[in-house]
C-alpha cells in the first residue's frame, strides 16, 4: 500500500471539476484528429475560459515590446522600438536588482510598481486615496484569493469557517475555499432580473449557515463570472451595509472591471463606494479587492500577475499578510512589469499611443459586437434564455433541457448540462463549460462560453451551437 | 455601546481571529535583518552618512542581483517569444528563432499570454522527461510524472499540502534537516504539520547520519505520524554534496520506515569540490534495483533560479513524482488546477534549460562559454570563501562543496551572548545586526536555519563578483576580530 494513501482531507474534498470530463474527451478527439480520423470539423474551438490570446485576440504591441526589451535589453540599443517603449523598459529595469528580470525583486515586490498601482486606483476611484502599504502584488487573482482566505480560515475550527459566495460562481474560488477547509455558503443571484444580487437573499444565505458553519466573509464578483452582471451603486451600498451589520469581511473580485457593456452601466469599485458612504462604514468595513493582468485589454493570463488592495484591515493582521506574501516570493518579475503597463498605459502624445488606442478600441468594438450577436442568436434559440450581458467575459445562457435528455444524461452518469456540452463537443468541436460547474440553482441548466474572442470565432461558435441545439432539442423531444 | 448608542466596532479580522497557523510562520531569509538592510539602503540614498558606501545583500541566493549575467541564448529566445515580430530581425541567431517558434506553437494562439494546462505545457514536460533520462544515464522518465511549478518552492508546498493530514497523535510529521532552508519550516507551520528535526553532522562536513535520522524518527513517533523525509542536495545553507553511499542509505531508511522522500535538487549543477558529484535520488533509486525502485515514493524538485541560469525572477520549476499511487496523483492534478497554471515564461525558460543549444548549432559555443564562466567563477568563489574565513580566529568554515552559500560556525563571546539575550535577540542575530550596521553587509543568522544548541553560524552567499567578494570577506574578518575584542 502506498505511503501516500492518506492525504489531506481538504484536498480530497475539492470537487472534481466537470470540465475534466470535457477536457479528457477533448484531448481524445485531438488525438483522433491528428491521426486523420474524419470528423465534421478540423479542429477544436475552446471557448471555456477567458483566455483571449488563445481565441483570436492579439496581445497589445506596447506591452510585448516593453517586455521583450526587459528580457533582452540589447533591443534598446537599436531604434527599432519606439522611444516610449525603450524609456519604459529602461525605467523598469532600473527598478530591478542587478538590472535584471531574473532577480527575485521580491521584497515582496518592486516598490515603485506598487506606487504606480496606488496612483492608478486613486485615479480610477475619482480621487479616493490609496496607500502603497495596503497594496500587494499577487501571482494572479486566484493565488491571492487563496492567500487571503488562508488568513481568514481556521481549518481546525469547528464549526467550519464559512464564506458567502455568489451562485453561480466560478470554479477556482470555490475550490480554494474547500482546499482550506472552509465551507462555501451560496447566495443565489436572481437570474430573471439579469442576475442581480438581492440583500434578502444574502440574509437567507446567512440564516442557512446557522449551526452549519461560522460565516466570516462575503465574496462578491463584480463584474460577474459566470453571470454577466455589473452591480449598481445602490446594490453595492446594500452589500456594504450588510457586511457591516453582520460583521463580514468583504472580498471583492474585480478582475473584469475593464469589461462593461451595458448602456447605463459603469464599473465602480467597492473601495470607491465604501469611501463615498462615509463613516462609520468607510472607516470600519474590512475590504480586500482583487485585480489581475489576465483580463482586461491585455489578456495576459499566462503571466500570472495581479494585485490586492486592503482597506481597513487591522495593522497587526496586515503585518502577517505581508510576512506570508514575502515567504511566497512567487510573482514573476515579468508579471510585475505587466502590472505596471496595465496601470500606466501609453497616454495621448506618447509615440505608442495611436497604436495602443487603435488596438484597445478594436477590442472594445469586438466585445460590444460579440455581446450583441450572442444575445440575439442565443435568445432566438428555442429553449434558451440568455440574460443581457452587462459586463464580464462570458455569456451564461439558460438551457431548458427536455426530460429525455436529462434522463439520458443520468444513464450516462453525467450532469445534464455536462452531457449537453459533451455532445456539443463531439458533434461540432466546440468546447463550452457546463453550468453544473458553477453552483447554479438546482434544477436549472446553463452553459458558459467566453465573448472575449475574435468576432469570427464567436460567430463560428454561435453557428455551430445553433445547428447543434436545434438538432439536440429535436432528438430529445 | 457608547453613549450615543453607536456600537464601537471591533474588526472581523484580528490577531485572535486569524488562522492561528499563520501566526507561527517565520521566514528568516527575508526577515527583520533584511528589512533593516532595506532601511539602511534608503538612508544611504538619502545622503545619510554611514561607515560603508553600500549595503551588500549577501543574504539571498539571487545571482543576478549580485551581477551574474543571464545566458544570452535564453534571453534571446524569451524575447522572441514575448514579441514574435522580432523573428524577422536578423540580429537573432537561427537556432534561437526556431526554439521560439517551437515554444510558441505549444501556446494557445501562439502567445505566452494564454493559460497553459495546469500541469504545464505538454511539449515542455516531454522535454523535461528527456532531460532527466539523459541526466540519469537512461533511467526512463514518463512525462506524465512531470509537473511544472512556479519555482521549486511552489512544488514543495503543493506536495506538503497534499500529504499533511491527521489530528493529534496521527498528525503528519515531516523530517527536515537542520540547518534547513526556512521555506520548509514556514510551510510546515502554515499547514499545521509537525516539524521533525534531524541534525546534519557539522564535524563530517554536514553529512547525513542514519543513526541521527533514526533517533529523530523514533522520538517523533511518540507524538505524531512521520510520513515524509526532506533532503536538500546539494545543501542549503550548508553546501554539502551528499555521497552516493549516503543517498543509498537514506533510500534504504525511507523504504524501511515507509517515508515519502522529497529531494530538493535545485542546486544540481552547482557542484565545485574535487571528488564531489551530484547523484540524483532518482538515478540512485533505480540503480538499487526493483526492491526499491518499484516501491519507494519520491518527489524531486528542480528550478530555473539557481545553477548557471540564476533566473529567480521567472519562477520556473518542475517536480518529478515517482511511484505515486494513481489515485493520489489524480488528487495532486486536481490540487494544482486551483491556481490555474504556472507562469508561461517560466515554463518556456525551463524548456530551454532542459534543452540547451547542441554542438553544431549557431549558439552552442557562446552558450558553453557563458555557462562555464559562471560555474567556474562560482567554484573559485566557493574555494576563496572557505579559505579566507578559515584564517579567522573564531570562525570555522566547512568546505563549500556545492550550492551557493557558506555557513561558517562562529564563536560569540559570553558577554555578547549575554547582551543579546538581554535584548531578547538570538546571539547570532545580534552579531549579524551589528555587522550590518557597521559594514553594510547583510547576512542571515544561523538561528534562522536552525543549528545545534549553543552553536552559532551565519549564512553568506558566494554570489558577489570575485573582487567584491574578496573585499566582503576581508570586512567580515575585520568585523569579527573587532567584535570579539569588543566583547572579550
Amino acid at each position: 500500500m502506498s505511503v501516500l494513501q492518506e492525504i489531506s482531507p481538504n484536498v480530497k474534498n475539492i470537487k472534481q471539476s466537470e470540465y475534466e470530463v470535457l477536457a479528457s474527451r477533448a484531448s481524445q478527439i485531438e488525438k483522433e484528429l491528428s491521426q486523420g480520423v474524419r470528423k465534421p470539423y478540423k479542429e477544436l474551438i475552446d471557448v471555456c475560459w477567458c483566455d483571449p490570446h488563445s481565441v483570436g485576440v492579439k496581445p497589445l504591441t506596447f506591452v510585448r515590446q516593453v517586455l521583450a526589451a526587459c528580457v533582452y535589453p540589447q533591443l534598446m540599443k537599436s531604434h527599432e522600438l519606439p522611444l516610449d517603449v525603450r524609456q519604459r523598459a529602461q525605467w523598469l529595469l532600473g527598478r530591478c536588482d542587478g538590472g535584471s528580470v531574473g532577480s527575485y525583486n521580491a521584497q515582496p515586490c518592486i516598490p515603485e510598481i506598487i506606487e504606480k498601482v496606488s496612483e492608478f486606483t486613486t485615479r480610477r476611484d475619482g480621487g479616493v486615496p490609496s496607500y502603497p502599504e495596503n497594496i500587494f502584488i499577487s501571482t494572479g487573482s486566484q493565488w491571492a484569493i487563496m492567500d487571503i482566505l488562508n488568513v481568514l480560515v481556521n481549518s481546525e475550527a469547528s464549526p467550519k469557517t464559512g464564506v458567502l459566495t455568489p451562485a453561480p460562481c466560478h470554479v477556482t474560488s470555490m475550490m480554494s475555499i474547500t482546499a482550506l477547509g472552509a465551507a462555501a455558503v451560496p447566495y443565489y443571484l436572481t437570474e430573471e432580473q439579469g442576475w442581480t444580487l438581492q440583500v434578502e437573499e444574502l440574509q437567507r444565505a446567512l440564516e442557512s449557515a446557522k449551526g452549519v458553519c461560522n460565516p466570516v466573509a462575503l465574496y462578491v464578483i463584480n463584474p460577474g463570472n459566470p453571470a454577466g452582471l455589473v452591480q449598481s451603486r445602490k446594490s453595492m451600498q446594500e452589500v456594504i451595509r450588510f457586511a457591516s451589520e453582520k460583521r463580514l469581511f468583504l472580498l471583492a473580485d474585480e478582475v473584469y472591471q475593464d469589461f462593461v457593456y451595458g448602456e447605463n452601466r459603469e464599473f465602480v469599485s467597492y473601495k470607491r463606494v465604501l469611501a463615498e458612504m462615509g463613516p462609520p462604514y468607510s472607516d470600519t468595513v474590512e475590504l480586500v479587492s482583487f485585480h489581475s493582468t489576465s483580463k482586461g485589454f491585455m489578456g495576459e493570463c499566462g503571466m500570472r500577475g495581479g494585485y490586492v488592495e486592503l482597506v481597513n484591515l487591522d495593522p497587526a493582521v496586515q503585518k502577517h499578510i505581508f510576512k506570508l506574501i514575502s515567504k511566497s516570493s512567487c510573482t514573476p518579475v515579468l508579471a510585475q512589469m505587466a502590472l505596471d503597463l496595465m496601470v500606466n498605459p501609453p497616454q495621448p502624445g506618447d509615440p505608442s499611443y495611436p497604436l495602443y488606442n487603435q488596438q484597445t478600441q478594436h477590442i472594445k468594438n469586438m466585445l460590444a459586437q460579440n455581446v450583441k450577436t450572442t444575445h440575439e442568436v442565443l435568445n432566438s434559440l428555442p429553449g434558451v434564455i440568455s440574460q443581457p450581458v452587462e459586463g464580464g467575459a462570458f455569456v451564461f445562457p439558460r438551457v431548458f433541457l427536455p426530460p429525455k435528455a436529462i434522463q439520458k444524461a443520468e444513464e450516462e452518469g453525467m450532469q445534464p448540462d455536462t452531457f449537453y456540452c459533451v455532445r456539443l463537443l463531439e458533434e461540432t468541436g466546440v468546447l463550452c463549460c457546463p453550468g453544473s460547474e458553477f453552483e447554479q440553482k438546482e434544477g436549472t441548466y446553463h452553459i458558459r462560453f467566453c465573448i472575449t474572442a475574435s468576432q469570427d470565432i464567436v460567430k463560428e461558435v454561435l453557428r455551430h451551437l445553433t445547428t447543434f441545439h436545434t438538432k439536440f432539442m429535436k432528438d430529445f423531444s | 455601546m457608547t453613549e450615543n448608542g453607536v456600537m464601537s466596532r471591533a474588526k472581523v479580522l484580528t490577531i485572535d481571529t486569524i488562522n492561528p497557523t499563520v501566526k507561527k510562520v517565520e521566514y528568516a531569509v527575508r526577515g527583520p535583518i533584511v528589512q533593516r538592510a532595506v532601511e539602511l539602503e534608503r538612508e544611504l540614498s538619502q545622503g545619510m552618512k554611514k561607515p560603508f558606501a553600500e549595503v551588500i545583500k549577501a543574504n539571498i541566493g539571487d545571482a543576478h542581483a549580485m551581477g551574474q549575467q543571464p545566458i544570452t541564448f535564453f534571453r534571446q529566445v524569451l524575447a522572441l517569444c514575448s514579441y514574435p515580430e522580432l523573428l524577422s530581425d536578423n540580429t537573432f541567431p537561427e537556432d534561437a528563432k526556431s526554439r521560439a517558434c517551437r515554444i510558441l506553437q505549444s501556446c494557445g494562439g501562439h502567445s505566452m499570454g494564454s493559460y497553459s494546462a495546469s500541469q504545464g505545457i505538454d511539449s515542455v514536460r516531454k522535454d523535461v522527461a528527456r532531460y532527466i533520462e539523459r541526466r540519469d544515464g537512461g533511467v526512463p522518465c514518463d512525462p506524465d510524472d512531470i509537473y511544472l511549478t512556479t519555482g521549486a518552492s511552489d512544488g514543495i508546498v503543493t506536495m506538503l499540502k497534499l500529504l499533511v493530514s491527521g489530528e493529534g497523535a496521527t498528525r503528519t510529521g515531516v523530517m527536515i534537516s537542520i540547518p534547513q532552508y526556512p521555506l520548509y519550516s514556514a510551510a510546515l507551520a502554515e499547514l499545521g504539520a509537525v516539524q521533525i528535526n534531524y541534525y546534519l553532522n557539522e564535524d563530517k562536513c554536514w553529512s547525513m547520519d542514519i543513526p541521527e535520522l533514526q533517533r529523530a524518527l523514533d522520538e517523533a513517533r511518540e507524538y505524531c505520524n512521520p510520513r515524509a523525509l526532506c533532503i536538500i542536495n546539494p545543501g542549503n545553507p550548508t553546501g554539502q554534496v551528499q555521497s552516493r553511499e549516503c543517498i543509498e542509505d537514506v533510500i534504504r531508511f525511507a523504504a524501511k520506515e515507509r517515508l515519502f522522500l522529497m529531494a530538493d535538487e535545485v542546486y544540481q549543477d552547482n557542484v565545485y569540490a574535487d571528488g564531489c558529484q551530484f547523484h540524483s535520488f532518482k538515478k540512485v533509486l533505480f540503480e538499487m534495483g526493483p526492491e526499491y525502485s518499484e516501491t519507494v515514493e519520491l518527489a524531486s524538485f528542480h528550478s530555473t533560479s539557481k545553477c548557471y541560469m540564476g533566473e529567480c525572477g521567472f519562477r520556473g520549476g518542475y517536480m518529478e513524482i515517482i511511484n505515486m499511487d494513481n489515485e493520489v496523483k489524480a488528487q495532486l492534478t486536481k490540487l494544482v488546477s486551483v491556481r490555474l497554471c504556472p507562469p508561461v515564461p517560466g515554463q518556456a525558460l525551463m524548456d530551454l534549460v532542459v534543452n540547451p543549444p547542441q554542438p553544431g548549432e549557431p549558439s552552442y559555443d557562446s552558450f558553453i562559454k557563458e555557462r562555464t564562466a559562471t560555474l567556474s567563477a562560482l567554484a573559485e568563489k566557493a574555494k576563496l570563501t572557505e579559505q579566507v574565513l578559515n584564517t579567522v580566529q573564531g570562525i570555522s568554515c566547512n568546505p563549500v562543496q556545492g550550492a551557493m552559500y557558506s555557513f561558517p560556525r562562529i564563536t560569540i563571546p559570553e558577554k555578547a551572548v549575554k547582551e543579546a539575550t538581554e535584548q531578547g535577540q538570538q546571539p547570532d542575530m545580534f552579531y549579524c545586526m551589528k555587522m550590518l550596521e557597521e559594514t553594510g553587509i547583510c547576512l542571515v543568522p544561523g538561528s534562522g536555519f536552525g543549528q545545534k544548541d549553543g552553536t552559532y553560524h551565519f549564512r553568506m552567499t558566494i554570489l558577489p563578483p570575485t573582487d567584491k567578494l574578496k573585499i566582503l570577506l576581508d570586512k567580515v574578518k575585520e568585523f569579527h576580530q573587532k567584535f570579539t575584542q569588543q566583547y572579550s
